[in-house]
């Protein structure tokens, strides 16, 4: 019977394979998205106020947010003069990554040279659910939650505010209170996701596709996220850091249900709570559709959702080791406890 | 034997005959490595053959070897298995002063060893750890997740030519020769270790791996390793590896990074614990 089968079935994947756009498909017949992508984007996440509704660019707008990036790029790439004196103490102000600090120049910086097309439109934002493009209202909680982290998020101005106002816990006190990226434990933003969102670099995403399993690779920070297809979600108390992902098509959708999030998430502010729906599908030989939606009633008064395009790249993807190298998350931790000794000196303590 | 399975019998014995190993394969031919694996035996705590010894970490006692300080507590648990080792001949052919440095590493473990600090774990010790890893393989890449800090390793079968810059995971190029998978991986940085024994090598590091599969559920797993810095000759190593059988078998959590931030970073706690 299978050798009976098999040439009709070749003929028919070859038949298939050869429609305009439907792309790679692998033996079952479903569209193969194996390979690598690179999804750096000028689009936001959230729509800048002034375009309201709107969730097109028009090409001179688009060619504006290119131009203009690309100029910012070429200002704060300029090598950095060797013999320049220290900065001063919070940063010389100067524009880019660096500034704050004094840092190097931001040749390390890929946000993409454009915003990203869907069905041959320029999009104005990641969000298209809301329509206006902006985040849903903040439950109560999320509320309460959101300006906790706000605190966290302060700039150190060179002196322990949390000393003179008397906050406790302190930003700066423990490991376990500093944001996930800085301790090495995930992206800064949301780029394993899900949803797995552009952000200010290292975009690559490396899909590897079976029959039971869709891999993704995150570039940055090296997180695997293994997809198990047509399956069961494991058992509610085993929670996970990318939380717990099971696909399944519709037609050539690949849609992935992920669950079981732990307390800490790469999805800023959300909850364990939090439920994502995505949607994998081809828009054209060398670009993926990727849809998303976030459901999390415990932080958001509503569900929203949004739409990437990811578009393969030949580039290469190289190790990104984060722990090994964190020497700054030392001088973090140590910068805190002496600017401590400096408030309670002042105070004469 | 029936009418019917006799020819399949036969199929396998003639496939037998030609080399070609008998387990799953891909639609395109290709054997079918795909799953949850792992490594039985002691060669996580010492590749070389030896025997039982007291502790991870040893000082001299009144009567012969006894546990350091820093691992006394673990009592039993902290003592190391014997193994018959899953090098070739026994023993790493080292160069005198690399051998001094795998002793002085192996009084120093605690400190030195890159596992202790949840570092990534390099090639070939991230096969034999005592934590599963995972295949995922289709008919252009091949791809392995490993549960031990969330390290990973895809195969190229395009030689991107010499290895750009250093790794942990260093560069793996992947070829087949016929129903074997050899991986060609370079690349490396120095930091890396074989074992908790304190083997070691340099960034000159190349290791050239074999993987066939003996049947449905088990690799036989190869690799020789060259370092003309760190050994006098090329040595080898070899294990089998095995498939996770139980259903739903697969690679849990285990980034590590917050399960060391006490060790590395405790002391410049606001208010350290008390150690």
């Amino acid at each position: 019977m299978m050798k009976m089968k098999s040439p009709v079935a070749a003929a028919f994947l070859l038949f298939v394979s050869s429609l305009p756009g439907a792309g790679p498909r692998t033996s079952e017949g479903k569209p193969d998205f194996s390979g690598l992508y690179d999804i750096a984007s000028l689009t936001p996440l959230v729509r800048p106020k002034a375009l309201g509704d709107r969730l097109t660019l028009t090409d001179a707008e688009a060619e504006a947010v290119a131009k203009q990036e690309a100029a910012l790029s070429a200002a704060t790439n300029r090598a950095s003069d060797p013999n320049r004196k220290a900065p001063p103490a919070g940063g010389d102000g100067s524009l880019g990554p660096a500034g704050n600090v004094g840092g190097y120049n931001s040749f390390w910086v890929d946000r993409g040279k454009g915003a990203f097309k869907i069905g041959g439109k320029w999009r104005t934002s990641i969000l298209t659910d809301p329509a206006d493009g902006q985040m849903p209202e903040l439950t109560p909680l999320g509320k309460q939650l959101a300006a906790k982290s706000a605190v966290r998020g302060r700039p150190n101005r060179g002196d322990a505010f949390w000393i003179t106002e008397n906050l406790n816990p302190g930003p700066y006190d423990d490991p376990e209170l500093r944001p996930l990226a800085e301790r090495c434990l995930l992206a800064f933003g949301v780029s394993a996701g899900p949803p797995m969102l552009p952000v200010m670099y290292n975009n690559l995403k490396q899909i590897v596709q079976t029959k039971d399993r869709i891999l993704i690779l995150n570039e940055m920070v090296h997180d695997v996220r293994i997809i198990r297809m047509s399956a069961q979600h494991d058992p509610p108390e085993i929670r996970k850091w990318l939380g717990d992902s099971v696909g399944h098509w519709e037609g050539d959708t690949l849609v992935v249900d992920t669950t079981s999030f732990g307390d800490s998430l790469g999805l800023d502010r959300a909850s364990r709570n939090l439920h994502v729906i995505e949607r994998f599908t081809r828009l054209d030989d060398n670009t993926l559709s990727y849809k998303f939606t976030v459901d999390d009633p415990t932080i958001w008064t509503r569900p929203w959702s949004g739409e990437v395009a990811w578009p393969k790249t030949d580039q290469r993807l190289y190790e990104y080791a984060c722990h090994e190298g964190n020497y700054s998350f030392t001088g973090i931790l140590k910068g805190a406890r002496m600017l401590e000794a400096d408030a309670l000196r002042k105070a004469g303590k | 034997m029936s009418k019917l399975t006799r020819p399949i019998v036969l199929a396998l014995a003639a496939m037998a005959l030609h080399g070609q190993t008998i387990g799953p394969r891909l639609p395109g031919g290709k054997p079918d490595f795909n799953g949850v694996w792992q490594a039985i035996g002691p060669a996580h705590y010492d590749i070389e053959r030896h025997m039982a010894r007291h502790s991870l970490m040893l000082r001299d006692g009144p009567h012969g070897p006894l546990p350091a300080v820093q691992t006394l507590a673990l009592g039993a648990v902290g003592a190391v298995p014997g193994g018959m080792g899953i090098v070739e001949g026994g023993k790493i052919p080292y160069k005198p002063e690399a051998l001094k440095v795998r002793e002085e590493n192996r009084r120093h473990w605690i400190e030195r060893d890159p596992e202790v600090k949840c570092y990534l774990p390099g090639i070939p010790r991230a096969t034999y750890m005592p934590f599963p890893f995972e295949i995922v393989q289709n008919s252009q890449q091949f791809f392995f997740a490993y549960e031990f800090a969330g390290a990973h390793r895809d195969v190229l079968f395009k030689d991107p030519g010499p290895a750009e810059t250093d790794g942990w995971m260093g560069q793996a190029v992947g070829r087949w020769e016929g129903d074997t998978l050899v991986i060609d991986n370079s690349g490396f940085n120095d930091q890396t270790w074989f074992d908790r024994a304190g083997n070691h090598h340099s960034n000159q590091l190349r290791v050239v791996e074999r993987l066939k599969l003996l049947g449905p559920n088990h690799i036989q797993y190869e690799a020789t390793i060259t370092d003309p810095e760190t050994f006098t000759a090329p040595w080898k190593i070899a294990l089998p590896l095995y498939r996770r059988m139980e259903k739903d078998a697969r690679i849990m959590d285990f980034k590590c990074v917050e399960f060391v931030e006490e060790l590395m970073f405790g002391e410049y706690r606001r208010n350290p614990l008390k150690r």
